[in-house]
């Protein structure tokens, strides 16, 4: 489902190129469950947030399901994420002046959900967290590893095709994160193609894949031959 | 996104940001009160001068004594005094058909005693005609008859005020007050006016023409009040009174003749100016509130860097953000317009009630201009804020860079 050929993204800073992403082919079928890991400043946030849409390849190609994405316009290209990729962040980015209810429901408004049938997805999705006695709540009102299952709500309140985590247990405790972890895994299980960027080893082999980063390119992949 | 979900959007964080919506809400608030209650205060002078000249009475005309022109010819090296205008003149000036009738006035100021109290008032000398031209109501009594306005029979009018000073609640009908160095008898009093302009007719004593002219031995009127019979007959009543005393003195044209209708058209235009003036000034603070909105609007854009990655993240538009953001800045505005339209009128209020002569009213236009210029200031300066925020990289917005 995703396809990266030659991807190269470069950043100037001062006079000199960094090349965050160096001429990179990688495959990723559907429902795989993938961590990509490697040392901080290897690329791969980069890596995610391209395979996410919110950064553009300076050179090479992308095709998302079929499309070349790097073609589409801003217009489409957020039309795209509405629609295929939800994320999680390692400092969650819940809206501080919504309650938990609010911000999952936030994808929904921006697709243009009709009010009704926005309740009840949020309904059904908080109460799969198990966060229904949560939902009025604030974000400086929840726990830490309840504010990540509501980013983990919110991004898959429209049903996407791909998770991408970016560091989605950094800054929890082992056991919430180690909760939030069997969560993905689980969406995982049931079909949604699972990206993880992380420090923790451990986390990491928990992937059927993993994915080694330095200095922007590739320099290990365990499933390259299941997506080849 | 839809425009509900949006304005819902936009109303949260208006809501979710007290302090900063209050200082935006107080300076668009203080910008279109000042313009509504500014134009009030215009609008109610205006009326009020108006007013003042209509209640002279009607299809009024004044002459007066001198030429306020320049005419050809050497500078007049001694003071070359106008000709008097007199009592015969007036008179002269009443033959003409498209006059009704006359009021000539004479004007001075003496002592008017009543056994040991003393005043110095205004002395008005005057004709019977003088009541129905001016409008005016007696108290009591009556006013001296229509009989020769050249007998100076010893007869007086008392203002409302001198009345009550002389007097207090007794009657003053029939009693003999001292005006000067004559003695007159009170026939009539006159009803309290509460204010008119130029002559404070409270404050008055009034007598026959020629009473005062043997009083303070003079001739020359002050001035001539001429209605004419309709106010299609006003500019033939004018020519002909220019007419009359230029034959009376000699070919010259030695009298103004103001026109009632052209002292209020003007009073009319100079107090419409001011109006127009201070409300182009109070303005200025509604554009100095549109700025606050777009430095607010700033603020609000670079503190919610990461909201805005954030949508984007979750597939926002740059369009959608731009039409959150253009909305709260909407929202401000108009709340803001909202709040000073209701504090200009209460404040309208609290000033009509303190003093209920000045007929205080914010014309309509006033203050459909305040909140459109408010809507627009407020719209406009949100643009920039609004096109910053949907132009931010999200990457690094997410960053919070």
């Amino acid at each position: 489902m995703i396809q990266l050929r030659h991807a190269q993204r470069l950043f100037t800073v001062g006079d000199q190129v960094v090349r965050a992403l160096d001429d990179i082919d990688l495959d990723i079928a559907t429902g795989e469950y993938v961590a990509i890991i490697g040392p901080s400043g290897s690329g791969k946030s980069t890596l995610l947030n391209a395979i996410g849409l919110l950064d553009r390849l300076t050179h090479g190609s992308y095709l998302l399901e079929g499309t070349d994405v790097t073609r589409l316009s801003d217009n489409e290209l957020a039309r795209t994420r509405r629609e295929m990729i939800g994320f999680v962040f390692q400092f969650f980015h819940l809206v501080p002046r919504l309650t938990a209810a609010q911000n999952v429901e936030l994808p929904l408004i921006l697709s243009d959900v009709a009010p009704g049938e926005r309740r009840e997805r949020v309904s059904e999705v908080l109460k799969a967290y198990g966060l229904d006695d949560r939902a009025h709540h604030r974000p400086n009102q929840l726990s830490g590893g309840q504010r990540q299952r509501v980013a983990i709500a919110r991004a898959t309140v429209t049903s996407p095709q791909v998770i991408l985590a970016d560091e989605p247990t950094g800054n929890l405790d082992r056991a919430s994160g180690l909760d939030v972890v069997e969560m993905l895994e689980k969406l995982n299980r049931n079909g949604i193609t699972l990206l993880v960027v992380t420090h923790d080893p451990e986390l990491a082999t928990r992937a059927a894949r993993q994915i080694r980063m330095v200095d922007g390119k590739i320099v290990s992949d365990t499933g390259s031959g299941k997506s080849q | 996104m839809i425009a509900t979900d949006v304005l819902t959007y936009a109303a949260g964080s208006v809501l979710g940001y007290r302090a900063r919506t209050l200082l935006t809400l107080l300076a668009m608030g203080i910008g279109v009160a000042s313009v509504v209650m500014l134009t009030a205060l215009g609008e109610g002078a205006r009326r009020f001068v108006t007013g003042e000249f209509q209640s002279l009475g009607t299809h009024l005309l004044i002459v007066l004594p001198g030429r306020s022109e320049t005419t050809g010819g050497p500078p007049p090296l001694l003071g070359e005094t106008p000709r008097d205008l007199t009592l015969d003149d007036a008179l002269a000036i009443e033959r003409s058909r498209a006059v009704r009738r006359i009021a000539p006035i004479a004007v001075g100021s003496a002592g008017v005693s009543y056994r040991e109290r003393e005043r110095e008032v205004m002395v008005i000398g005057s004709t019977a005609a003088f009541l129905d031209v001016r409008r005016l109501k007696m108290a009591s009594g009556r006013f001296f008859s229509t009989s020769d306005p050249r007998r100076a029979s010893p007869v007086c009018v008392l203002g409302a005020k001198l009345k009550h000073e002389l007097f207090g609640a007794g009657p003053a009908i029939g009693r003999w007050v001292r005006v000067g160095d004559r003695r007159f008898r009170v026939v009539g009093t006159l009803a309290s006016e509460g204010r008119s302009i130029g002559l404070d007719l409270e404050d008055i004593v009034i007598v026959p023409v020629a009473a005062a002219q043997a009083l303070f031995d003079s001739y020359s009127l002050f001035r001539v009040l001429v209605e004419a019979r309709s106010d299609e007959a006003i500019p033939r009543a004018r020519r002909d009174i220019l007419r009359i005393i230029r034959q009376r003195h000699e070919g010259e044209d030695d009298v103004t003749v103001i026109t009632q209708d052209a002292v209020v058209a003007t009073f009319d235009k100079i107090f419409r100016a001011l109006t127009l003036t201070v409300a182009g000034i109070a303005s200025i603070s509604l554009a100095v509130a549109g700025i606050l909105i777009m430095n607010v609007m700033l603020v609000a854009v670079s503190q919610r860097t990461t909201e805005v990655g954030l949508l984007k993240a979750l597939g926002a538009s740059s369009g959608a953000i731009m039409r959150v953001f253009l909305a709260e800045a909407a929202i401000l505005s108009l709340v803001g317009a909202a709040a000073g339209v209701a504090v200009g009128y209460a404040a309208i209020r609290f000033v009509d009630q303190a003093y209920p002569l000045l007929p205080l009213s914010t014309p309509l236009w006033a203050v459909a201009s305040a909140v459109l210029v408010a809507m627009t200031t407020g719209l406009l300066f949100g643009v920039l804020p609004a096109r910053r925020a949907a132009k931010l990289d999200p990457v690094a917005a997410l960053a919070g860079r």
